[in-house]
Formats: C-alpha cells, sequence, structure tokens
C-alpha cells in the first residue's frame, strides 16, 4: 500500500474547539479505537454527567491536562484514509502559544486555522496565521468554528471570510513570504456537531465547497518540491570502518535535504570548496543511479577530499550562501530575554557554530503586521528580525527558497535549553 | 538545473529515512549512545534502520535488553540470534541482579510483576555504562502521554521525564546537549503507527519471534486478558488454564502481556489482523497500562522506557 504523508498542524486554545474539532475528525475517520473510546466515555461521564461524550478528550494526554482542562504541550496525532495518512501537530493556544505554534508549523505542509463563528478573528487566529505563513506553509484552511451556534448562517461566515482575507492579503508581505502566494481555504464547520469535517452538514447547504477531510486528502503535499531545488546534502556522519570490518569503505552518510544527485556528476565539497565526482550513491538496498530528496544515503567521493560531519555536498554551479554573518527571523522560546551581545550555539543542518547577537532590527506586532524597529530586547514569544556574527562560516539558503538549509536553532549553553528558532533572510552585510 | 516533478517517496520509506537521519544525529552528537533491544517488533525495525544508516561499517553502540527473567523464551532465542547474525555486541541489564543485590523488593501475589522494577535496572545499567543516549522503539500512537513526548526526550540524572518542560523541536534539528549524569532517550519510530511497523517488517521479510504468529498455548483469562500459564503462576479463584490459539501483539513479560485470538500466521495476516482491529495494541494486551488513567506518564515520569 503506497501513500503520501499530510502534515498539519492545528492551533488554538480548548474554547476554540480545536481539540474538539481533532476528536471529531479522528472519531468520524474511525481512527478512534473501542478501548479509547470507553475510555473517553467514561472520563466525560465523571466530568460531564451521563451520557456525555466529550470528543475533546481524546487528544489530552497528560493528567494536568485533563484535571485543568488546558492543553499543555504539542501532541502529535496519527490517522489515515484511503487516500492519505496524516499527522496532525496539534498546538496548545493558550500558554507558551507562539513556541508551540512555531514547533508545530516547522514540520507542517498544511495550517488549520481554527475561527469561533461568534467570536469573530481574534488575535489567536492571527498569530497562527501569521506563523504559518512565516514558517513557510502555503495551504492555509480556515475552518470557522461553532456555525451551531450562529445559526448557521451564510452571511455570518461571508463576513467572516472577508475579515479574514483583508489579513491575508497583508500577511505574505510580512512574513518575506510575497514571492509565493498564500493560498486560504474557508469551510464553515461544526466540530461538535460533525458538520462539514468528515460528513457534509445538512444544516449548510448553502456551502458548496469540499469538506475539511476532503480538503485535507486533495492538498498538493509536496508543494514546496523539495527535489526540484538545488542539491543539498549535508554529511551527517563519515563511515569509515575499520578491524574486521571492510577497511577500504569510506562513505558520507546524510539526509539528502534538497534536490536530486546522480552517480559520476561533479559536486563541490563546503565550506573548502573541493571538486570531485560522485564514485557511487550506496544504500543498504543497493547503489543507486540518481537518489532524491528527502532519502538518507551515502556518498561514495572519487578523491581524498576533507569532508567531515558538518560539511556540505552541492552542484558547483549552484552552491548556496556561504557566509559568517546572517540576517534571520528569530521566534524567541525563552523567559530570558534576547539582547545585542547575547551568545548562543546555532545549529543548522549538521552543523553547529557560536553566535553573538550583533542587532535587533525590529521586533513584529502579530496583531498590525507592522514591524516595530529596534527594540531593546525580545521576549518570551516575541518574533523579530536579528543579525548574528558566527564563529564558523555557514552554508545556507534563504528560508523562502529553502526550509531545510534556511532553518536554524538557538541553544543557550549554560541551560543547555533551545531557545530560539531562526529562519535565515540573507547574509548581513 | 530542471528536473522533471518525480512520484513522492511512498509514507514508509519517508518514515525509514526520517529515522535514519535520527539515528546517524545520536551517532555524531552522542559519546556513549545504547539501543535497547528487547526482541520485540518495534526493536526490531530499530536494528533494521541502524544497519541502513551505518553499514557497511559497524553500529556505532551496543545494544542492550533489559532481562526481566519473564520474558518469553521464543523472544530470549530469537534476540541471541538476531544479534549473533548481526554481529553486535548485546548487553544483557538482569532484573534478577536487581532484585538480588538488593536495589529492588520483588512483588508477591498472584498479580505480581517485574514491570516496575525493569525501570531502576534501566537506569542503573545506563548510568553503570555511561550511557548518555538510549534509542527505544516507543511509538506516539501507542498511549496519551507518549503523543506529547519528544524524538529527543531529555531525562534528568535522576532519569526523569518532565512533560512539563521539554526542549521544543523544530524542523529536522535536534537539541541533544546534556550534562554529565543526564542522558536522552530518543525514539526514531515517534511517527510511526503500529500499522506502519507491521507493513515495514512485511516490505523488509524481517524475522520476528514465533510469539507475534498464532499458535495454540496454555492461557487463563484474567481481566479480559489471555495470560500465558507457566510454572509456577498463580491463579486467582475461578480461573482455569485452557489451550486456545493466540498470538502477541506486543512482546513483554509473560506476567503483563496478554495474547489475543487470531488465526493470523503469517505476515500479510497480521498486517490484514492489524489494519482491521478497533482496539489499541497496550489497550488490548498490556495490563501495565491498565493501572490507572495516567498509568504510563507516571511510569515515564520516573524514568521508564
Amino acid at each position: 500500500m503506497t501513500l503520501d504523508l499530510l502534515r498539519f498542524t492545528t492551533a488554538g486554545s480548548v474554547d476554540d474547539g480545536k481539540s474538539t474539532l481533532i476528536g471529531r475528525l479522528l472519531y468520524d475517520s474511525k481512527q478512534v479505537f473501542e478501548d479509547q473510546l470507553e475510555h473517553v466515555a467514561a472520563a466525560s461521564e465523571r466530568r460531564g454527567g451521563e451520557g456525555t461524550l466529550d470528543l475533546a478528550l481524546l487528544t489530552d494526554g497528560l493528567r494536568a491536562e485533563r484535571e485543568q482542562g488546558i492543553t499543555i504541550d504539542v501532541a502529535y496525532r496519527y490517522f489515515a484514509t484511503a487516500k492519505r495518512r496524516f499527522i496532525i501537530a496539534d498546538c496548545p493556544g493558550h500558554r507558551q502559544y507562539t513556541r508551540n505554534m512555531v514547533t508545530g508549523a516547522s514540520t507542517a505542509d498544511v495550517a488549520v486555522v481554527l475561527i469561533d463563528a461568534r467570536r469573530g478573528v481574534l488575535e489567536q487566529s492571527k498569530r497562527h496565521a501569521f506563523i504559518s505563513a512565516l514558517l513557510g506553509i502555503p495551504h492555509m484552511v480556515v475552518a470557522v468554528n461553532k456555525m451551531d451556534l450562529v445559526e448557521h448562517s451564510r452571511e455570518r461566515f461571508t463576513e467572516l471570510v472577508d475579515e479574514f482575507a483583508e489579513f491575508a492579503e497583508r500577511l505574505g508581505d510580512s512574513a518575506q513570504h510575497g514571492a509565493r502566494s498564500l493560498d486560504v481555504s474557508y469551510i464553515p464547520i461544526s466540530a461538535l456537531n460533525g458538520d462539514n469535517v468528515v460528513e457534509r452538514s445538512a444544516q449548510m447547504d448553502w456551502y458548496e465547497g469540499p469538506v475539511l477531510l476532503e480538503l485535507l486528502e486533495q492538498v498538493d503535499v509536496a508543494y514546496d518540491h523539495p527535489d526540484e531545488k538545488p542539491a543539498r546534502f549535508p554529511v551527517q556522519w563519515v563511515i569509515r570502518p575499520s578491524g574486521q570490518w571492510d577497511s577500504d569503505y569510506r562513505g558520507y552518510a546524510g539526509q539528502l535535504a534538497s534536490g536530486a544527485l546522480r552517480r559520476g556528476e561533479e559536486v563541490a565539497v563546503l565550506p573548502g570548496g573541493g571538486r570531485t565526482r560522485i564514485a557511487a550513491i550506496d544504500t543498504y538496498d543497493g547503489e543507486l543511479e540518481e537518489a532524491t530528496a528527502p532519502m538518507s544515503l551515502t556518498l561514495r567521493l572519487e578523491d581524498e577530499l576533507d569532508v567531515s560531519r558538518g560539511a556540505l555536498i552541492c552542484h558547483p554551479d549552484e552552491a548556496p550562501a556561504v557566509a559568517r554573518a546572517i540576517e534571520a527571523d528569530l521566534c524567541w522560546m525563552a523567559e530570558e530575554l534576547l539582547r545585542p551581545g547575547g551568545r548562543y550555539v546555532l545549529k543548522q543542518t549538521s552543523h553547529s557554530a557560536g553566535a553573538v547577537v550583533e542587532a535587533i532590527d525590529d521586533l513584529v506586532d502579530v496583531h498590525t503586521l507592522e514591524r516595530v524597529p529596534a527594540p531593546h530586547e525580545l521576549g518570551l514569544n516575541d518574533i523579530g528580525r536579528v543579525r548574528l556574527r558566527l564563529s564558523a562560516p555557514l552554508m545556507f539558503d534563504a528560508y523562502t527558497s529553502n526550509r531545510r538549509t534556511g532553518s536554524f536553532i538557538l541553544i543557550d549553553e549554560s541551560t543547555n535549553a533551545t531557545v530560539g528558532a531562526g529562519m535565515i533572510v540573507a547574509p548581513a552585510p | 538545473m530542471s528536473v522533471a516533478a518525480r512520484p513522492q517517496l511512498s509514507h514508509l520509506r519517508a518514515l525509514e529515512s526520517e529515522a535514519i537521519h535520527v539515528m546517524r544525529e545520536v551517532a555524531a552528537e552522542f559519546e556513549r549512545p545504547v539501543l535497547l533491544f528487547s526482541g520485540g517488533k518495534d526493536s526490531i525495525v530499530l536494528l533494521r534502520l541502524a544497519e541502513k544508516a551505518f553499514r557497511p561499517g559497524p553500529f556505532p553502540f551496543p545494544l542492550m535488553h533489559v532481562d526481566t527473567g519473564h520474558n518469553f523464551p521464543e523472544v530470549i532465542e530469537f534476540r541471541d540470534r538476531r544479534v549473533a547474525e548481526l554481529g553486535e555486541r548485546l548487553i544483557v541489564a538482569s532484573v534478577q541482579e536487581s532484585i538480588d543485590t538488593g536495589r529492588v523488593v520483588e512483588e508477591t501475589g498472584p498479580r505480581a510483576s517485574r514491570n516496575r522494577l525493569q525501570t531502576v535496572t534501566l537506569l542503573d545499567a545506563i548510568a553503570a555504562h555511561g550511557f548518555d543516549a538510549a534509542f527505544g522503539g516507543a511509538r506516539r500512537d501507542e498511549e496519551r502521554a507518549r503523543a506529547k513526548e519528544r524524538v529527543f526526550s531529555f531525562r534528568d540524572e535522576f532519569g526523569q521525564w518532565d512533560p512539563k518542560s521539554q526542549r521544543p523541536e523544530l524542523w529536522n534539528l535536534y537539541n541533544g546537549r546534556i550534562r554529565k549524569g543526564e542522558h536522552v532517550r530518543v525514539f526514531p519510530l515517534s511517527n510511526w503507527t503500529e500499522l506502519d511497523v507491521w507493513e515495514y517488517i512485511d516490505q523488509e521479510q524481517l524475522e520476528v519471534p514465533s510469539i507475534y504468529f498464532s499458535h495454540e498455548r496454555e492461557v487463563f483469562s484474567r481481566d479480559g486478558m489471555l495470560y500465558a500459564w507457566r510454572e509456577g503462576t498463580e491463579l486467582i479463584d475461578g480461573e482455569e488454564v485452557v489451550t486456545d490459539t493466540v498470538r502477541y501483539r506486543t512482546v513483554g513479560d509473560m506476567s503483563c502481556t496478554g495474547g489475543v485470538r487470531s488465526r493470523a500466521s503469517t505476515l500479510e495476516e497480521v498486517v490484514v489482523e492489524i489494519a482491521a482491529t478497533r482496539i489499541t495494541e497496550r489497550g488490548e494486551t498490556r495490563a501495565d497500562d491498565r493501572v490507572s488513567e495516567a498509568a504510563m506518564e507516571d511510569r515515564k515520569k520516573a524514568g521508564y522506557f
């Protein structure tokens, strides 16, 4: 059975009905097992009285979440239909929201943004949409939920669609994704009653578009076609057996981040810049003539060059940028403030380097989408443009053209915590 | 360069590539990793992924089994054969030894299990060998607390998991930085489901212990599950030993792992059965998860697999 894999993210608080929506997707697509259902039924009755079935309880994993009726952390859910395998990154909306949304969005192909039909387009939905655009998710599904509480009104739905569309138009520029148009779909739903989630609603016959699951089954997964971009092969590990193992072998193992490589092609090894040819593309299942992203493989090269972890192999005429200073959009995830002069470890592909904050150029107001110039610092959940100076040259592409080679994390060496998530804009002057 | 559009990798190939990437990151960034191998289906898949990640070289880590002494003999036999085939090193950490040296106290009574005790044996072995990363075969689809766990799951010096302060995990960038005495549990199969695991075993034609296939066994029914009867099992009033046709969906201790009635005797038949099942593997077969609503969460916080 060959299915492709779609990853999507949802964000919102318990009030938006996000957990109910996911519970509904799992339940109506028959992905809830009997023992899970018994469990939820028992827990629902304990909390809500006899005969209630609270689908939100399907997704609350930790004791504290069930006790307090909140969601603490990103949870991953899995389900499949006859057409596709799905991974949901389920992000709580109220606490650590930016951190959680950025985490969920970093691997997603589609963002499902929830709007409460009664309350309108609130800051949290805008924030989720902005982060989704910033993280390069081109497909957004705006699910206008709780339609049952506004009498399934077509007028109310249209009003909210207009309001959101106006916001979405401005998103492109602010999130630096002007080059790629944002594809937004709108669906009126009631997660509670299951209207237009998996089953078509009998209450809203005025809506003729696809229901949510249909839409998720149809979206083009390979939207950014990593295999069509220039080849990027960050070396993770050198296979060089010794002793009783085959000691003549020397192979460079990694996951092809983008593009395609063929046997016999000329390649450059960065940062040194040495050139050679691909002698073989090895996998456990045999040699390949050609490999495409995102395959994991092992390259053998014709010449002995200095190649170790952190090196990047590419085609000589399509090399990435190499620089010791970068400009990037940064989501700050720590209580401790980010200030100019701060020192961190930067991790990008298989490469790590020291990083110093040279300047903070601006701070994004997620509500108005305006960039406020020259803030003194970035606080928890802030997003801003920073300039970093690095201890070693970094090989990268702009995040908008390559998600794998344009992303990095910052680690605080004193706590070992992951404190920032960055998307490279360009080399800094 | 213009390249014609290519078909997407199948979901199994995509999951495989992601898992190989995770394993190589660990090999490169940690001093002393170890791979926890139980002889169960998930860790069998881990071994194949390790072959794909590191051959033609040796694995850059040993394998370790936490042996409760209550394992199915078929599984132990399989474990030793598979390790010999691979030519890799196996460390056996023994719960019996932890009992003998007084590190833990054996539970008594008909429901006695060594499930909880193995956490101590595991943590002791990790400390004794100085392991800083341990691969496990856990999947997020298995259980609610696991759905929240990272691929790189940080453990403090007491081996504890703190679900409320996990490191954010973005893109495919993993933060494996730790201090001495701390370690990371790494789950390359995080995004796999039970069905993926079986489809992969079928695709790769991997050998699995015979207890995963339908066989006749002396069993007794308790709390709606069919447990294997063996010499020394204490029965509770009214329980009867009968011969039934069963197979196992998970490999754990004989004392807490239930069999399911099944006629599936080939990999293809198992895949079909799993695709159609309406009960989760842990719900159907694991007494250890039935202790309370948060049984897995509590054990994980204490350092369990």
